[in-house]
């Protein structure tokens, strides 16, 4: 299991757009991925635009990300990436 | 039959997309797609409808600019998402017609979104509506086609959906006026990318029969029926704010050069990394001014975090100057936890550099993560409130340290150049006596501290006139004595975005301006225009 975390600066928080890139760029993984906002969770399946886009999570918040399976610690480095870039290089 | 004579009637909404059309108003009757509950129908049909839907937004965005196509994507994928289904199906299979099982799913999340303190979560419930709505037309057998609007036409609707804004061919002549909706919502970016003068939440506004209109996007406007005087003033405004439109967005991507030809940098101010996304470099010739307050809103963040906000801001702006200002809390900028509460008078307290002296810890976190960025880019780190030299020492020395710790972690690390605000009075009058790189004059306390008036205070507000002499040769003073040790010097308060004011900054020696993005345009067409009768 891989494990990272990573203050989400991005003005709007994780709104309709972010979310878009972010739940796109975890489908790209195999592994199973989840996000929460807290470290206790709960844990939100982050390849669900639906369910990360009803966190509404504001900006300034610290984002957590936990994932299983055979590229588990290149999907956090990945989207612990996304989510310091700014969303900007995400899948098109 | 002769109608009794019309009744001007005006509405005040709020302003969503500039500009200013007068037409005719066509009302868009809201609600009217919603189709009666269907038979019980299959899991399949709702499932095929949404899937239809999905489609068809693809469809849209393949003629959509980049913007709308981000817009549009996120229903794609929401309404892709088979998450989204689970709970209707279940509704579906003891026995609710698709349509009622729909309403049902999306209203939870509308319901949701509607619900949140923050704005941009809750004016996101316009996307999920839209999605509704195309549904709903799908499933009833309706399409959702393009608006086809006459000449010179008005669209006044309860809200308005983006997938259906994005359909529509829209003219230059065809403006918006929403009953509900949000300056915020995705319609009203749309508006304003595609420049479709826009006013929402003009309240509960009925029109029957024929009527004319005019829309001011600008001011947030509506007027039913105008007078013959208020036609007459719409033709002459629209004339000006054409010229002036295209002679400002034409200034702003230029250098700025006065009449005489002198050239002037024109730097930004910024507030926030989202600002960024909107602004094109090229109307810039670097950033003046990068506050910080924000970025410590939700309580200090740690190193890494900043430094990330640092580098971000670095590279939007190449190789140009990012001036970086150390937290600047305090006086009418309180921030808990940080400023002191129950001071008698915060603008002469503990404000600016006087309270990261007094919060050694968490500046110290803050110069690390700057010196770090300085190593990526062109980073200038401006100290607020400055009033004595032994301050600029202070700092330094905090810098020396700060230095010192990165490089025993073997973190990779430059000292970049430190300048000061000139804000108090007594460090405009002294500034040969500070040891920086360069200074910004920071207008908006500078005037309030040496006229002794409250820029909060409307009271006083009339004494707080930048072009009292006593001011006047303050700023002289600063520029010469600037001049003499050949200081970098800028100034980044309200003045340098007031384009009235642009003759006297420049007049008194001014040559670097830093401002809000928004008003590049017409402060570097003050600059053309200074001196009066000067150049060719």
């Amino acid at each position: 299991m891989a494990h990272g975390q990573v203050l989400l600066l991005h003005a709007a928080g994780l709104h309709a757009r972010p979310v878009v890139t972010l739940t796109k760029l975890a489908k790209t993984f195999a592994s199973r991925i989840h996000i929460a906002n807290d470290v206790q969770g709960p844990w939100i399946d982050a390849k669900s635009v639906v369910k990360v886009m009803s966190m509404k999570t504001p900006a300034n918040s610290r984002l957590f990300f936990r994932a299983e399976g055979t590229d588990a610690d290149a999907a956090v480095a990945a989207l612990v990436t996304l989510v310091n870039n700014d969303f900007l290089g995400g899948p098109e | 039959m002769n109608a009794p004579p019309a009744r001007a009637r005006l509405f005040a909404g709020q302003p969503a997309a500039p500009g200013l059309v007068l037409g005719r108003v066509v009302q868009l009757a809201n609600g009217a797609r919603t189709s009666a509950p269907g038979p019980a129908g299959s899991e399949r049909e709702l499932v095929q409808a949404v899937a239809e839907a999905a489609s068809q937004l693809r469809d849209l965005m393949t003629r959509c600019a980049a913007e709308a196509r981000k817009i549009l994507e996120f229903q794609v994928e929401f309404l892709s998402d088979p998450v989204l289904l689970e709970p209707a199906q279940e509704a579906i299979a003891t026995g609710t017609d698709a349509s009622t099982a729909w309403r049902a799913v999306i209203d939870v999340h509308i319901a949701d979104f509607e619900a949140s303190t923050d704005d941009y979560f809750r004016h996101r419930s316009g996307d999920l509506r839209d999605m509704r709505a195309r549904v709903l037309a799908l499933l009833a057998g309706d399409d959702i086609g393009p608006l086809r609007l006459p000449e010179r036409a008005i669209l006044l609707a309860d809200d308005l959906e983006p997938s259906r804004f994005l359909a529509t061919p829209w003219g230059t002549n065809h403006a918006i006026a929403l009953r509900g909706g949000s300056p915020t919502a995705h319609v009203a970016l749309l508006a304003r990318a595609r420049r479709v003068p826009m006013v929402v939440g003009v309240g509960d506004v009925a029109v029957h029969g024929e009527c004319t209109a005019i829309v001011d996007g600008s001011k947030g406007t509506l007027v039913l029926e105008p007078d013959e005087d208020q036609v007459a003033g719409f033709a002459r405004t629209r004339a000006r704010l054409a010229a002036t439109q295209i002679d400002e967005a034409a200034a702003a991507v230029r250098p700025a050069r006065t009449a005489s030809g002198e050239r002037v940098d024109v730097l930004l101010n910024i507030a926030s990394l989202g600002e960024l996304a909107a602004i094109d470099p090229a109307i810039c010739d670097g950033i003046g001014l990068v506050r910080t307050e924000l970025l410590f809103a939700q309580g200090p963040p740690d190193e890494e975090s900043q430094l990330a906000y640092y580098e971000r801001i670095l590279r939007w702006a190449g190789a140009r100057p990012v001036i970086v200002r150390t937290l600047d809390a305090g006086g009418d900028k309180p921030m808990p936890g940080v400023t002191i509460d129950g001071e008698g008078n915060p603008f002469l307290g503990v404000r600016g550099v006087r309270l990261s002296f007094a919060a050694p810890d968490l500046f110290k976190v803050q110069l690390r993560a700057l010196l770090r960025a300085a190593a990526a880019g062109n980073l200038r780190v401006l100290v607020p409130m400055i009033t004595a030299a032994e301050e600029v020492q202070r700092v330094r020395a905090l810098l020396a340290q700060a230095a010192a710790e990165l490089a025993a972690r073997g973190v990779p690390h430059a000292m970049p150049p430190l300048g000061i605000m000139i804000e108090v009075p007594a460090a405009a009058l002294a500034l040969d006596t500070f040891a920086v790189d360069f200074a910004s004059i920071g207008s908006n306390d500078l005037l309030q501290y040496t006229m002794a008036a409250a820029r909060d205070n409307p009271a006083v507000t009339p004494l707080t006139d930048p072009r009292h002499p006593g001011f006047v040769r303050l700023l002289q003073t600063i520029v010469q004595s600037a001049a003499a040790r050949t200081l970098p010097l800028s100034l980044c308060g309200d003045l340098a975005a007031q384009p009235e004011h642009i003759p006297l900054l420049l007049s008194a020696g001014l040559r670097t301006l830093s401002m809000p993005a928004a008003a590049v345009g017409a402060v570097k067409r003050a600059i053309a225009a200074w001196p009066a009768g000067g150049g060719d």
